[in-house]
Order: structure tokens, then sequence, then C-alpha cells
């Protein structure tokens, strides 16, 4: 660490004002205060300063999605090697699904870090760390047999035209990971939808090379759920992808084809921990998200003429990025709601526009991508109303 | 005053580029998604304006002394109504497909924000000559923008111009795959939108503070 500290100090004046390389001085900048808490202190007026700056937040997120995504990288490689009817090891399989996941790592930060860099270098401003998070959500909200140059296609969207058009890290309306996903899903709906995509059946750079087992199928719970008839109401079961029934165990471990990171609620919950206990992330969006999806889940039961209104609540939020959505997209904080009682408001309509999509429009098996785009939305219409309603209390208070 | 002086040369190339009717004014912004998801049927749609705004114009400009004001506007949907309805005719008969393609929105022309515009700002106010290289113009301005849009969008969408496939197959062999969003009307307020982005960086007075 103290070496670390030497060496950027040493080549530090190359950077500064009339060095040889100060055109890069914005690249600089990002990796040192990327690395170490910035010592600077402010000239005039406040000097009371939090060590948590917005790099340090961002980081705890980040641990916060390492479970989920090492699970999300055994799982992709289990699925593989139950479809090829293989079992070897937990190493291999962990190192099988790590080879597929990381290309995809790789490419998404990228393209998005080397978009802001260059806006910075261009624009002579900091390095913003906004892109930090996204391009670790990008790979994880994804099928795992997504092409990489789409992936880069559509970062470099989202990145320019969610992001750097609405003035950078901080002013963004949307989420720019799920921007990144819905580009993905309306323009390229062959590689994002469908039974084919979820689960890797070819070998990643030669390992795992083997014949599909027969009675294998693809398709994820929701999209098995989406696509049964009325007339299998009370018969239905989702089943793995060998076609054994699945238990609310296993939606809660994970171990069910889907997009690399959502499966496993367990591991979602952990990293949920992590950001509660940090006061990271909100406990007031989460929860709202959560009560909002049981709520009208339960709701649709009582109705229940088709069979993905017959889905129970608990499935409902276990089955797929109805927990990764609510754990670490709905609760970011700048597309989210900023006032305390809109937090409840923009979880809870989150959770119940998820599962009004998913129940009632079977062309799309899963509603939590389109849910917190629209929310993020009327974020700052909820704010707004919240806002008024307070001024009027406090009026009416005053006029007596 | 020459046919074309100085100030005929202003009226017709302004709005190409400084004075845009889409990029600029932000005038026929619907049609302009509705019909540019391939190029034929924006080059289409892009010629029909064209004439419709350049003969609306002249015929406006002559009637302008004996149009009563208060009735200006019907005379003028009047005017602009029976040309629709010429070209719509027009390309019944000779374009069907493209006709067809079009739909709702060769009849839709009579609502385009560009017609009464130019109607009110500058037939009503000036000579039938300078009143038909002003809807020349403008139809231009209109007619080059659907065209570029178009021209992407069935690019990147559909991977063809004019119907004749332009990306090698061997591309699609690679892997390639259409961009399925550009097709959707979404897409295509984002590529008017970087239009004006390239437009609005080159010309710094169009630049709002």
């Amino acid at each position: 660490m103290k070496a670390l500290r030497n060496y950027l100090d040493k080549i530090k004046p190359n950077f500064e004002e009339g060095g040889k390389l100060h055109m890069f001085q914005s690249v600089f900048d990002g990796v040192e205060t990327f690395l170490f808490v910035p010592n600077s202190t402010s000239k005039s007026g406040v000097h009371i300063h939090d060590a948590v700056d917005s790099k340090r937040t961002m980081t705890m997120v980040i641990y916060a999605l390492i479970p989920a995504l090492l699970f999300g990288m055994y799982n992709t490689g289990y699925q593989h090697y139950l479809a090829i009817g293989q079992d070897p090891g937990f190493l291999m399989t962990f190192v099988y699904g790590l080879l597929a996941v990381l290309p995809k790592i790789v490419v998404s930060y990228g393209v998005g870090l080397g978009i802001e860099f260059v806006v910075a270098q261009w624009k002579k401003e900091e390095i913003q760390e906004g892109f930090l998070v996204s391009g670790i959500l990008i790979p994880m909200i994804i099928p795992v047999d997504t092409p990489l140059w789409m992936i880069g296609v559509a970062t470099a969207f989202a990145v320019v035209f969610a992001k750097e058009v609405f003035g950078g890290t901080g002013y963004n309306v949307f989420n720019v990971a799920l921007v990144t996903r819905a580009f993905l899903f309306f323009a390229y709906p062959a590689a994002m939808s469908g039974d084919q995509v979820w689960v890797r059946t070819g070998d990643t750079f030669g390992i795992g090379v083997g014949q599909l087992v027969d009675g294998f199928s693809g398709a994820t719970p929701l999209g098995q759920i989406s696509v049964a008839g009325k007339e299998m109401i009370g018969s239905f079961h989702t089943v793995d992808i060998l076609g054994q029934p699945l238990t609310q165990c296993d939606m809660f471990f994970g171990l069910i084809p889907g997009s690399i990171g959502e499966t496993s609620t367990l591991a979602i919950l952990l990293g949920a921990a992590l950001l509660l206990f940090t006061r990271v992330a909100s406990w007031k969006i989460m929860l709202s998200v959560f009560i909002g999806g049981l709520c009208t889940s339960g709701l649709f039961n009582l109705i229940g003429t088709t069979v993905p209104m017959n889905v129970s609540p608990v499935d409902q939020i276990l089955l797929g990025g109805f927990a990764f959505g609510a754990v670490f997209m709905a609760t970011d904080p700048v597309t989210a709601a900023r006032t305390e009682t809109g937090k409840y408001i923009y979880g809870f309509l989150i959770g119940a526009m998820a599962i009004i999509i998913r129940v009632l429009n079977p062309g799309y098996p899963e509603g939590m991508m389109l849910a917190i785009l629209l929310m993020n939305i009327f974020a700052p219409l909820i704010d707004y109303y919240v806002v008024e309603a307070n001024i009027k209390r406090r009026l009416k208070r005053e006029v007596k | 005053m020459g046919l074309l002086s100085n100030k005929n040369k202003e009226v017709l190339a302004s709005p190409l580029s400084k004075n845009n009717p889409v990029i600029v004014q932000m005038l026929g912004i619907c049609s302009a998604l509705a019909v540019t998801s391939k190029l034929e049927p924006s080059i289409v749609m892009g010629l029909s304006v064209v004439g419709v705004v350049a003969f609306a114009n002249v015929i406006i400009s002559l009637l302008r002394n004996t149009i009563p004001n208060r009735i200006r506007i019907i005379v003028q949907l009047v005017v602009v109504a029976a040309l629709v309805t010429i070209v719509s005719e027009v390309l019944k008969a000779f374009a069907y497909d493209v006709n067809k393609q079009l739909s709702v929105f060769v009849g839709l022309i009579i609502t385009n924000c560009i017609l009464m515009g130019r109607l009110e700002a500058f037939a009503l106010g000036n000579g039938p000559w300078e009143s038909f290289l002003d809807g020349i113009g403008n139809g231009a301005g209109y007619a080059i923008i659907l065209v570029i849009v178009g021209f992407f969008r069935e690019l990147l969408g559909s991977g063809t111009l004019l119907g004749i496939q332009v990306i090698p197959d061997i591309f699609y062999e690679w892997g390639y795959v259409n961009n399925g969003l550009m097709i959707l009307p979404p897409m295509a307020l984002i590529v008017v939108a970087v239009i004006i982005w390239v437009h609005r960086s080159r010309n710094r007075e169009l630049q709002e503070n």
C-alpha cells in the first residue's frame, strides 16, 4: 500500500501543469482518487469532511454485488454441465462460469470507462466514478450467451444517451445499466429473450465440450409461466432445465436458469445486508418494492384466471430479476425518489408495476426492468408532490 | 429585382440549414418519426411535402390580397387539402406500394405544421415567386432530414437501402444482427436528436444558453 502511494507520488509531477503527460491529467486523477481517499480540504467555509465520498460509496455497492456475481458464475457453469449431463466438480464448474462471464465484464468496463475517460479528457473535467457500478451491473443482468459486440454497442449507447447527454454522473434520469439492458432487449430480442439464451450450451475456450442431454429446455421459470395455457391452472409446475419440478428452496438458492447475477435471492440478500448495514441504499425503497410486489401478486391470486395470475407472491419475488432489481437497481440514489415519503411510493409502484407487467403482458415474461425505468421517469414528479403536500400542511398550521 | 437576387437565395437556402423547419424550428417531427423506417417512403414523403408546400405557398400568395383576414385559415386549409388530395391520388396511381407504406401520413400532410407555418408566416406577406422559393426551400429542408433519418434507420435496422441489401452476407455469418430498435419510432427521435446535436455543435449561434 505504501509502495503504491510512493509510486503515485513519484509519477504525479508528470501529470501536473507543464509535465509531459499533462494531457492525461484526468486519467491520473481518476486512478489516484479511486485508490486513495483524496486528502484535499476546503479552503473556506465548512471544514467537516466525510471520508465516504462517492467513490467509496460506489465501491461499497460493488462489494455488495460480489456474492451475486460469484454465485452467478458458478450457476452459469452449473446450468451448462447440467445441460450436457456431466459433473466435473465444484472447481471446474466455477472456472467455466468465470471464463464465460469475465469477457462480458471486460467489455462492459472497457467500453463504458473508455467513453468516460475520453469525455473527461475532452471536456477537461475530473473523471466521474458513476460507471464503476454500472459496469459491473451490466454483465449481471443479461443472459450468458449475449454476444460481446452487442454488449459493447449497448453500453456505448447507454453511456452516451442515458448519461453524458444529461450531464454525466449524478444527472442521469434513467438507470444506465437498465438502459443498456433495455437497448439490448428491444434492439436484439432474439439474443435477449426466448428459450435459447439463458443456458450456455456450447464450450467456453474449449472447456465443457459435450452433447446436450435429452429433454433439455432452456426456458426460465418466468418464461414457462408466461407461455402456460389456461388449461394448465392447478397442474402447472415450474421446472428446471431437465424437467424436474422446482421448489421454493431452489428458487431461493438460485440454481435456476436466468440472467447471470439475478438468480440467487440468497446471494442478493447478502449484498442487501451489506448495503443496509453501511446505509448506502435506502431500506425504505427496498422494503416497499417487496411489499408492492407481494400485494399485487396476492391480488392477482384472488382473481386467478390464468397461470401467471396464480403464481404465489413468494414465487414472484424469488423468480427473475425482482430481488436483484429491488436491491441494486431501484435503490440507485440518482434515479430514485429523494423525499422520504416519496421513497415508499416509488418503491411500492415499482413492485406493483413489475408484477402487473409480468402477469398481464405475455410479451414480457419479466417486468422488473420496464417497471424501474418507468418509475425513474416519475420519481421527480413524486418528489414534487411530496414537497408540495408538505408545504401545504405547514401553511395550514401557520394560518391557525 | 432578379429572379435569384441575394434575398431570394437566402429565402431558398436558409431553411436547408440555419432555419431548418425540422431540426431548428422543431416542426413536422411527428411525420418525420412515422415514415422514416425505410428510405424509400422517406424520399417520397419528402418530395410530396416539397410539392405541396411550394404550390400552396404560390396559390395563397396569389390570393393574399383577396382573402378576408377572418377566414384565411379556412381558405388555407382548402388549398392545402386540395393539393394533398392530388398528391395522394398521384401516389396511388403511380407508386401504390409506397402509398400503402405511407398510409395515413400522406393525408396528414394537411396537418403538418410546416405548411400552415409557411403559409401564415411567408406566403401571406410575399409575392408568388418568393413564396415558391420559400416553399421549395422549406420542403427541401424537411426532405433532407427525412432522407438522413431514413438512410440510417434502414441501413442499421434492416441492413438494406431502398430495399436492396447493402450489408454483405458475410457480416451476418460473423454474428452481426440488425438493430431492431432502429425500426421502432423511439430510435427515430434519437436519430433526429443526434442530427440536431451535430448541427448545433457546428452552428454556435443556434445554441441556447
